[in-house]
């Protein structure tokens, strides 16, 4: 649900990261935040476990500049990516404007992904959206890893609609912003046919 | 079925400050803040120098989007009111016409009682402004006149790439 303020001129927008547990969503806003100028951004909130694990969501607002002289806001949220937070992720959802997928590169995380995936779908449903027509985007993390599954292979396992797919590896930034743009882009180009 | 964009045109923004700054004002608290359900401030009144309010709408509406689940986990539909008691300052938190949420800041200098009594008027104050908005915004899609018309209908690809490389 985009809200768009006429009378502060200011247009805000909500982009939910989703995937397995481990699969480096936070590690995505923390390079964000990290390469973000301090004018352009606004606190980073974790609401993490003593060991980090998420265990209710990260919050990154960022300043993306203007459009049509409308003062354009990213509300970068994560989910917690372990099964057991479910009802936790549903919350998350709501009002969501664009959703990027992370997906774990590791041969051993196949079967979690596609469970994330299917996970996401059904969430997605449950609050009224659908993820064929919801803007999203898909991102291979830990590219880096020597155990990573060839990028073909995961494409023809996980993308859902042929959306914009990203190698990346977060730790380093590779890959981050681009994902992060072919979102904002396709949540802009949604908002133009409204 | 997913909410539709929130519109927010000038002349609600300005009821809506006007009902924040009374609140503020009747119930002699610091701060007043309006925030949408999905984390997004709309509105405040009060002394904002120092409060994060982005951080503080997001993790508002995660406090309420928890104790929604919560609630209706017990078999509640919502639960309306949430107050959080500090050492100097507390936290009045209230559900708006099911859609947005009403934070008071207050201390010592007022009461929960008081804060209570205010914040019951403000929000069927607050409630006719809202079914105004809404209204407008379902409108929006093209039943409104020319000043509803969207001004990114003309969003173009240049416009998109020059985000995020200033």
């Amino acid at each position: 649900m985009v809200f768009i303020n006429y009378a502060a001129r200011e247009l805000n927008c909500k982009i939910v990261y989703y995937g397995p547990g481990l699969c480096g969503k936070t590690t995505n806003l923390r390079y964000i935040y990290e390469r973000t100028a301090a004018s352009e951004k606004g606190r980073m909130i974790s609401l993490a476990t003593d060991t980090d694990r998420t265990l209710f969501f990260d919050f990154l607002p960022i300043d993306a500049g203007s459009v049509r002289g409308f003062r354009t806001r990213f509300h970068l949220y994560t989910v917690p990516g372990q099964v057991y937070y479910d009802a936790s992720r549903k919350l998350i959802l709501r009002g969501v404007d664009g959703m990027v997928f992370v997906a774990d590169s590791q041969e051993a995380r196949m079967e979690a992904n596609v469970e994330s995936i299917r996970n996401a779908d059904k969430n997605l449903k449950e609050q009224g959206y659908d993820i064929a027509t919801l803007p999203y985007v898909l991102q291979f993390n830990k590219r880096d890893l020597p155990s990573a599954v060839p990028s073909d292979e995961m494409y023809r396992l996980l993308n859902v609609k042929g959306e914009p797919t990203f190698e990346a590896t977060a730790s380093t930034g590779e890959g981050v912003f681009d994902t992060l743009k072919a979102i904002a882009r396709q949540v802009l180009t949604e908002l133009k046919k409204k | 079925m997913a909410a539709p964009d929130l519109l927010l045109y000038d002349e609600q923004f300005q009821k809506i400050r006007g009902i924040l700054q009374q609140l503020r004002q009747d119930s002699s608290s610091n701060v007043v803040f309006l925030v949408d359900k999905n984390g997004q401030q709309i509105a405040a009144a009060g002394d904002l120098s120092t409060l994060d309010t982005t951080s503080l709408a997001s993790l508002t509406a995660g406090n309420v989007a928890a104790t929604d689940g919560l609630a209706r986990l017990i078999g509640e539909r919502e639960f309306s009111i949430l107050f959080h008691e500090g050492e100097k300052d507390n936290l009045h938190i209230s559900i708006v016409g099911e859609r947005v949420i009403l934070v008071v800041i207050f201390d010592e200098r007022s009461s929960l009682g008081l804060v209570r009594l205010r914040v019951r008027r403000a929000t069927s104050e607050l409630e006719a402004v809202f079914t105004e908005i809404a209204a407008r915004s379902e409108g929006a899609a093209g039943l409104l006149g020319a000043d509803a018309e969207s001004p990114f209908s003309e969003i173009t690809d240049d416009d998109i790439d020059r985000l995020f490389s200033e």
